[in-house]
């Protein structure tokens, strides 16, 4: 695919290039985005496919491409005592997360980006380090904390702990996005009589506001993603994730692929919500 | 408020937050690993090192990683290139391209199983072509590779949007006028890609790429979904630790050993990919 994208590139050298060569380039550039939004939905389209068949069918060999509009294994999946409470857990630990990882997370990577001060490395590098840890385990001692201050199986507690895996990457998402944005155009603004916040909110922001739209569906995802500390953590208040895994260890195939199903059409829901954002992100539209 | 008070008071919150909720469980985590029965001890690390399945266990993760993450950085980038080259449907395409940032691993895994399972629909096209007279398992105890490459197509399918969505936001800070200057001294558009995107795309490839390979040494649900237990991988054999041989000493010190692979990485791309600060845009 990448050779593709080269020739296309190449075909359109300017002076050189001939109209039918641009036209070849054009030809080429369009091709490579079909294939890759094939690659992307065509898993997804499977999965709706299964979701959308009736169990026999799901089971049965050879399979069909197109769905039979069979609500059967949908409805068992959905009768299945929790799954709507779990759904809602779900969306209401992530919005926490999110909050909470961009709250924290976006002073910090302005302060980086735009401050040289003792200890600066210390805090990256102890960003860094988070990440780099596997959650899973910190959720256990985590589990005692809990149970002592009362935060156990509860959405907030699960938030934090998704908020632990969630924050590094608003940090270093914010870092690299502020750090793109030249300093000269606060200065700037500071020069014309703006104070800092004033340069920050008019300036800054503004240009900023998409990157951080964007590190926003990534806290999201990661907490809706997050499967083990969700199980560890939750008991009556399982998230859709924990409660899928814990439930679908020995089910059946059309089980698991509604279940499946259950997890994505949100998600295409909230990336479509957030597009708008993920559009102006790259900012082309505008120059 | 003034000067020297502002980036300490801005880093407060995330600070204390990771004290709390990252340094004072990750003391306890170290604490386990390095003792057995209130008494420090090398042991847990002997065990884990001892075990028949640890080669195995690291030589698939490793593996997994160097396979899967150039591919998604070469893809990322074409897509974010495409993406801003496009000049109608580019909104679809960016929003196509981002779907997988919001499917879960578990999703993810659950997807391909569709697809690789025996009564799967790539079994069925095979099928179908008369490449086959049966259904093949893929994903049994005997298919060791086709679960590796199962595993790593869905993760490569899952998690590239990642990195583009980061590489797509990097390359819209870009000042156009570069490109326009470019274009001007008659540079192609893989020059101007190689000298000007790359090049000014530095702090976002670091970010996107750290993320990346850490993120790969804790591929988890994934595996899970597809390979079971015939593919073992490092986060897959720290949960057996803990919940089927209950065992948390030994689980602590393989999370320990996964750590340092993390941070032996971290530190090596911050120094190959480093942005000086006059280079930045």
């Amino acid at each position: 695919m990448t050779g593709a994208d080269m020739s296309t590139v190449a075909a359109e050298a300017p002076g050189a290039a001939t109209v039918d060569a641009r036209k070849a380039g054009d030809w080429l550039l369009v091709a490579t985005v079909i294939l890759l939004c094939v690659w992307v939905l065509l898993p997804i389209y499977l999965l709706i496919v299964n979701a959308l068949s009736s169990p026999e069918e799901v089971t049965a060999f050879p399979k069909r491409f197109f769905p039979s509009f069979d609500v059967g294994s949908l409805s068992f999946f959905i009768n299945f005592a929790g799954v709507a409470k779990a759904l809602w857990n779900s969306v209401l630990v992530a919005t926490l997360t999110m909050i909470l990882s961009i709250g924290f997370g976006a002073p910090a990577g302005y302060a980086l980006s735009r401050f040289d001060f003792r200890g600066k490395g210390t805090f990256r590098f102890l960003v860094l380090m988070t990440r780099a840890f596997p959650l899973p385990l910190l959720a256990l001692p985590l589990a005692v904390m809990f149970i002592r201050t009362g935060l156990d199986d509860t959405a907030i507690g699960l938030a934090l702990v998704h908020t632990t895996l969630a924050l590094p990457f608003a940090v270093l998402i914010t870092f690299s996005l502020f750090s793109g944005i030249p300093v000269e155009l606060e200065e700037a603004a500071w020069t014309l009589g703006c104070t800092r916040l004033q340069a920050f909110r008019k300036v800054i922001l503004p240009l900023a506001l998409p990157g951080i739209a964007a590190s926003a569906v990534f806290a999201f995802t990661i907490s809706w993603n997050e499967v083990f500390a969700a199980a560890v953590l939750t008991i009556e208040n399982r998230t859709l994730t924990a409660f899928l895994l814990q439930s679908l260890g020995e089910s059946p195939l059309y089980l698991k692929f509604a279940g499946g199903a259950a997890l994505v059409v949100p998600a295409l829901i909230f990336i479509f919500a957030v597009r708008k954002y993920l559009f102006s992100m790259w900012g082309i539209a505008n120059r | 408020m003034h000067g020297k008070a502002l980036p300490y008071l801005l880093l407060m919150p995330a600070t204390l937050f990771l004290c709390i909720f990252f340094l004072y469980p990750f003391a306890l985590v170290a604490f386990e690993a390095f003792t057995r029965d209130g008494a420090f001890t090398l042991d847990n690390f002997r065990t884990m090192a001892g075990s028949w399945k640890f080669p195995v266990t690291v030589r698939n993760t490793l593996l997994l990683a160097a396979v899967v993450v150039p591919i998604q950085l070469v893809m990322a980038l074409l897509m974010a290139s495409v993406v801003s080259r496009l000049e109608t449907g580019r909104s679809a395409a960016l929003y196509i391209f981002a779907i997988p940032l919001g499917i879960s691993d578990l999703a993810a895994g659950l997807i391909w199983l569709a697809i690789f399972e025996q009564s799967g629909f790539l079994n069925t096209l095979l099928s179908n072509l008369g490449v086959i007279d049966r259904p093949i398992m893929f994903l049994g105890y005997q298919g060791k590779l086709t679960i590796f490459i199962a595993v790593a197509l869905a993760e490569i399918w899952r998690a590239t949007a990642i990195m583009m969505v980061i590489l797509v936001a990097g390359m819209g800070l870009i000042p156009r006028e570069y490109y326009e200057a470019a274009e001007v001294f008659g540079a192609s558009p893989w020059e101007r890609f190689v000298r000007i995107t790359l090049p000014l795309l530095r702090p976002s490839l670091q970010t996107a790429i750290i993320l990346r390979v850490i993120l790969a040494f804790e591929v988890f649900a994934v595996v899970a979904a597809l390979g079971g237990t015939n593919l073992p991988v490092l986060m897959g054999e720290t949960y057996n630790w803990q919940f089927a041989l209950q065992d948390r000493n030994v689980a602590a010190a393989m999370a320990l050993l996964i750590l340092a692979i993390s941070i032996g990485f971290t530190l090596f791309f911050l120094r190959v990919l480093r942005v000086p600060q006059e280079a930045r845009i």
